[in-house]
């Protein structure tokens, strides 16, 4: 068992570049995989990497080092847009997965129901690829392929998610949908992020995870959303339901069956709709 | 070599820097207050702070842990200012002692930045520990306070112990982390066991090259198989029914079977590949429902047993069908229940050695003395050369009564001559061992115009997996207890305990009769919503009085359940007031209230259970309580010192305790079926009035602690010593299943307030208010501690807890309440005196869960029309009763 835990990214990469290579970060997804069984045979460890970790303001808007912790997220002082992102962050499992589990983590592990991903969506998230070849951006959207499974090339790590100006503002919110308080795996989850001028939306983005193999934006809403009262809910239900029938593919597991999760949907997006826009 | 900082020194470890900080600071520095529960996050028992903030160690590599400081229980020095651990002790907030570690970890991160949090802060802090013992209500009390002065202990003068919240005696390792659990335990030289096991639902298998495979895996010692079994291999419960291979021979009937042990030193065996051992399975057909099971073409289980049919208990009085086309009223339900797992935190574990030609076991139990005589006969060893020495358990709830690697650590020591251990992993303990019975029941009941019931008809199939474990039991049980506490003149009810392949039924607090439970109370909401008579009062209207004869032919002699039902009324009547408020004030998340009642016969079911208490007087004037009765958390400790110290006219802390410990202790038999307060008290109460009997007439009077000294030792080594053994009267049930089954019952009622979100199907059980009969209450502290616990798992039974097999084989799969799941608990004790029990106690153990689940679902049904039927009902399922009900 090889165990690598490089302090700089070129270190990094240089080990990234060799077959069989396996990352860690916090650990939370990596070692339940292990089912009690020892690391894989050669492990990447990227915490000890400073330039990977934190968050900071840009030219073009943040930036999230990829081996940043949820807590750090969950108390990073950022313009309200973030606030659905900093909501997911306090309910990823529990303060002890928080202090250790890592944004890019969450995105790389690709799981359908990862929390991170929809408050990352309504942030327009582009995330950074490195390799000793040079980095590349890609959209979220782009970088989450289906379920498990990502664009990351061989070699390749996550180093950065960027998020631009023109996505943190207005005000957002997150509502996680599970069977219990807690270290929970949510059922659905929702995030919205709106642009208001009084109590008139300007734009909106909404995510919604859990209920398709990528969580997936819902662009038919965000439409008809845009240019309405927060206040008038009922002028955005048709659309909102064209789109959770057509963009959603819930599927039926032990937690939810997938009628529930269409139902439940359409409440969490009214409620997160108006916690945004009082927010 | 790795330098590592724990709790402010530094360890040179020589562990792979990958290796979880959790195995590192266990196995390399053998700091084993840091707990194991699931290697997955998933339970936070391993908890540690690094830096001060904590995380879970088993997702922290050595790396990373080595370049942070890292504080484990151990390190949590307590002065005049830091005293959260005497608090934990104080305020009964440690039950078994598994998860306190973790608690008291998360909590000391929290109390560093919020000296006095709010309940909301203490919940969000502690939200990533579970824990399956305590309902969390009184850790939650314990850190609240933490900062403040510790509350003065409870005196208990000569005389007074029974009736004083004394902390527990055995408490102060489980707040100091250094309790030793089933892991904990390590000796020089000890190999490490493994099971090899099947993972298919029914198999054939044929066992490859053995020693070859062996050969090629340096450190290997031991490739054992059900050829190497010396004894018997077959063991169980209950002896007519014995029937699961301790190693299966050629065919597996359930997921997670064992076939075979590799036995070797620990890094051989950790880094062995269970897939790439030699064995070729031949997959079966297979059935995991009752339903399928009892079709004509269904895969048989075992051959002795036609139709999957384990056995059928029945209970009839009186004429059900008859009275029923006669009533007034009637009502009819079909209710479905799923598998629960008992979720302990501690996973089977525990080490085996010999000592001469004595083997001896020390693992987690809950019946010491029936591990030693299976055991023994799977081995082939006289009882005399087998010990049991239970370790501290960390919850057991009905699960650890069976025994699950005793035998197999036994037979790889025998085999090796060396200490072998094993631990179960999560998902080995959660296939291989046993679960609450998934029922399926249909019943009917009927009552006059005024409300009076006159009768109940009950058929329920009980799901008891691959072998037989408790089936018998849950079989008799239920059809005995089916009634509720309610007087029912004619009554037929019969219950199957069916085979299929699914993972073994057993014991799980209550042994069917939660199950039961849902069915008859929701029958009592139909007839109460029926005519029109308020759910509380009618319930109490029928309820049995004393004198009562049950539908199983017994005069009960006394009976507290109309005055559980009673002492519910002030908060049923203040609590119908804020529900009527709310919901007219709300339209999306309605309230509602919901009562349900519970009885429960403690000890066996019309058979003999004796226990035998043992206590001596030293020369140097020591009082040694031999106290048999394994203390899984429930209080055994405690309770049985307590009643033994007012027989015997001493004081408690006078006592010395020793056991349970199979060559030490005598049989206290097993500790389930709410028997210990009772029975083994009983014999601590005659034990204690024999020693007072003997000090008194042994003419050393009061100056007995001086005079002792000159008395010759007796045989068992003491100046003065007593043993009394007491055995409850009971009789067995006849084919209409009449008789006296039981010599003492419990009696209990809860009431539940819920909300329930109307759009999402989201049930949060707001408040509960128990009252509970305890004939007399030996320690009240403990006694909430059990409501407390119970209502956790009656809600997580009703609520969210389904295990399915293959699927839910995880803490993250498989939920269980966690400290943001629970409602503001209250306790009423009645203390109506039962004339068998002990100073008039009764037992609470499995009463505190079963009306949990039926109350909670008949307050949905209050607050929403929706009638449930199912368990757990799961956000959706509420949701679509909420449609259904909604449609008419």
């Amino acid at each position: 068992m090889t165990y690598h835990r490089p302090d700089t990214l070129d270190q990094a990469l240089q080990i990234s570049a060799r077959p069989d290579v396996h990352v860690l970060a916090g650990g939370t997804d990596v070692y339940p995989a292990q089912q009690g069984r020892d690391l894989p045979a050669e492990t990447l460890d990227l915490t000890a990497i400073d330039a990977l970790s934190g968050i900071t303001k840009t030219d073009q808007g943040w930036r999230i080092g990829a081996t940043t912790r949820w807590s750090e997220v969950a108390q990073a002082d950022l313009p309200p847009g973030f606030d659905a992102l900093k909501q997911a962050a306090r309910e990823v499992g529990s303060l002890q997965i928080q202090n250790a589990g890592t944004v890019a983590g969450n995105l790389c592990n690709a799981s359908p129901a990862a929390d991170g991903v929809p408050p990352l969506l309504v942030l327009e998230a582009e995330v950074e690829l490195a390799a000793q070849t040079g980095t590349r951006r890609l959209p979220l959207t782009s970088f989450l392929t289906g379920v498990r499974q990502t664009a990351l090339g061989q070699g390749e790590i996550v180093s950065a998610i960027h998020i631009p100006d023109t996505a943190c503002r207005g005000q957002s919110a997150f509502v996680k949908l599970g069977a219990r308080e807690y270290l929970v795996i949510s059922i659905a989850m929702v995030a919205v992020r709106l642009e208001l001028s009084g109590d008139k939306i300007t734009k909106a983005a909404i995510a919604v995870g859990a209920c398709s193999p990528v969580a997936q934006r819902l662009p038919g809403l965000e439409a008809a959303l845009t240019g309405q009262s927060v206040n008038a809910p009922d002028t955005w239900q048709d659309a909102m339901q064209a789109d959770i029938s057509q963009r959603l593919s819930p599927i039926d597991d032990i937690r939810a069956d997938a009628a529930y999760r269409r139902h439940a949907v359409a409440r969490l997006l009214n409620q997160a709709i108006a916690q945004a826009g009082v927010a | 070599m790795t330098n590592l900082t724990v709790n402010g020194k530094t360890h040179q470890v020589t562990a792979p820097m990958g290796r979880r900080l959790s195995d590192v600071l266990r196995d390399d520095i053998g700091l084993t207050g840091t707990k194991v529960g699931c290697d997955a996050g998933d339970c936070g028992a391993c908890t540690v702070l690094l830096d001060g903030a904590p995380v879970c160690a088993c997702l922290t590599s050595l790396a990373q842990a080595s370049t942070a400081e890292v504080t484990t229980v151990e390190g949590l020095v307590e002065d005049n200012h830091t005293t959260l651990k005497r608090h934990f002790l104080r305020y009964g907030a440690a039950q078994c002692g598994i998860c306190t570690p973790g608690m008291l970890m998360v909590a000391t991160a929290l109390l560093a930045h919020a000296p006095h949090p709010t309940e909301r802060q203490v919940k969000d802090a502690l939200g990533g520990v579970l824990c399956r013992c305590t309902g969390y209500t009184k850790i939650i009390a314990a850190v609240m306070h933490a900062n403040d002065p510790l509350p003065d202990q409870v005196q208990a003068p000569i005389g007074q112990a029974v009736g004083a919240a004394v902390e527990r005696l055995d408490g102060v390792t489980k707040v100091a982390g250094t309790e030793a659990f089933g892991a904990d335990i390590n000796r020089a030289g000890t190999l490490l066991v493994r099971a090899i096991r099947s993972p298919y639902f029914h198999a054939l298998f044929t066992l490859g090259d053995l020693a070859g495979w062996q050969a090629a895996h340096p450190g290997i010692v031991a490739v054992l198989t059900a050829a190497d079994i010396p004894g018997i291999n077959c063991f169980g419960t209950i002896p007519p029914f014995v029937d699961q291979p301790a190693l299966a021979e050629n065919h597996t009937r359930f997921r997670g079977e064992a076939v075979a042990l590799v036995v070797g030193e620990p890094d051989a065996v950790h880094a062995m590949i269970p897939q790439d051992f030699p064995v070729t399975w031949q997959e079966l057909p297979h059935s995991l429902e009752t339903a399928a099971a009892l079709k004509p073409n269904a895969p048989q289980l075992h051959d002795h047993r036609p139709g999957n049919v384990l056995t059928t208990g029945r209970v009839r009085c009186g004429n059900a069908e008859k009275a029923l086309k006669a009533a007034e009223f009637t009502a009819e339900v079909s209710v479905q229940s799923a598998y629960v797992e008992h979720a302990y935190i501690e996973p089977e574990a525990g080490i085996a050695w010999m000592e001469g030609d004595t083997l001896v076991v020390q693992a987690c139990t809950q019946a010491p003395v029936m591990d030693l005589e299976e055991t023994a006969k799977v081995l082939g060893l006289p009882r005399d050369k087998m010990r049991i020495i239970p370790s501290a358990t960390g919850g057991g709830f009905g699960s650890k009564l069976d025994v699950s690697l005793q035998p197999l650590i036994g037979l790889a020591a025998m085999v090796t001559g060396r200490p072998c251990r094993m631990v179960y992993s999560r998902a080995e303990s959660m296939m291989s061992t046993t679960k609450r019975h998934p029922s399926t029941a249909l019943a009917r009941a009927g009552c006059d115009a005024d409300g009076n019931v006159t009768a109940l008809w009950y058929r329920g199939d009980f799901n008891t997996g691959a072998y037989a474990s408790w089936g018998p039991t849950v079989a008799g049980r239920v059809p005995v207890h089916a009634s509720g506490p309610y007087r029912t003149p004619n009554y037929d009810a019969e219950a199957r305990a069916v085979h299929t392949n699914g993972p073994i039924s057993g014991a799980f607090r209550g042994f069917g009769v939660p199950q039961a439970a849902i069915a008859q109370e929701v029958l009592y909401e139909d007839l109460a919503l029926a005519t029109g008579i308020d759910p509380l009062e009618f319930r109490f209207k029928n309820a049995l009085r004393d004198g009562d004869k049950a539908t199983f032919g017994q005069v009960i002699a006394s009976t507290g359940i109309a005055e559980c039902l009673a002492a519910l009324r002030p908060a049923w009547a203040q609590g119908l007031r804020d529900v009527a408020d709310w919901n007219a004030a709300h339209k999306n998340v309605k309230r509602g209230l919901g009562v349900a009642s519970c009885w429960y016969g403690c000890g066996n079911t019309g058979l003999p259970n004796p226990s035998t208490i043992r206590a001596g007087v030293t020369q140097s004037g020591q009082v040694v309580l031999h106290q048999g009765a394994t203390d899984i958390g429930q209080g055994a400790n405690t309770v049985i010192a307590q009643i033994f110290a007012d027989a015997a006219g001493i004081r408690l802390d006078e006592i010395t305790l020793i056991g349970p410990d199979t060559a030490l202790t005598p049989d206290c038999g097993k500790t389930s079926a709410s028997r210990q307060t009772f029975v083994t008290g009983r014999a601590a109460q005659k034990a204690g009035l024999a020693l007072r009997a003997k000090l008194s007439n042994s003419g050393v009077g009061e100056a007995w602690k001086t005079r002792v000294a000159d008395m010759p030792l007796d045989p068992l080594g003491y100046a003065i010593s007593v043993e009394e053994t007491y055995d409850p009267p009971t009789s067995p049930l006849d084919e209409n299943g009449q008789g006296s089954p039981y010599a003492v019952y419990g009696f209990g009622a809860h009431l539940a307030e819920v909300s329930v979100d109307l759009g999402l199907g989201i049930v949060k059980v707001r408040q509960l208010v128990a009252a509970h009969d305890l004939g007399r209450t030996i320690n009240p502290m403990l006694a909430e501690g059990q409501v407390e616990g119970g209502v956790a798992q009656g809600l997580g039974m009703a609520l969210m807890e389904e295990y399915i097999p293959g699927r839910t084989e995880n803490l993250h799969d498989y939920l269980i309440p966690t400290i943001g799941d629970m409602p503001q608990i209250r306790s009423i004790f009645i203390e109506k005196p039962d004339p068998e029990g002990p100073f008039g106690a009764r037992g609470l153990g499995e009463h505190v869960l079963i009306p949990t689940a039926p109350a909670i679902l008949n307050a949905i049904r209050h607050a929403t029309g929706a009638r449930l039927t199912q368990v757990p009902a799961l956000p959706y399922r509420v949701l679509n009763a909420i449609k259904e009900a909604a449609n008419g």
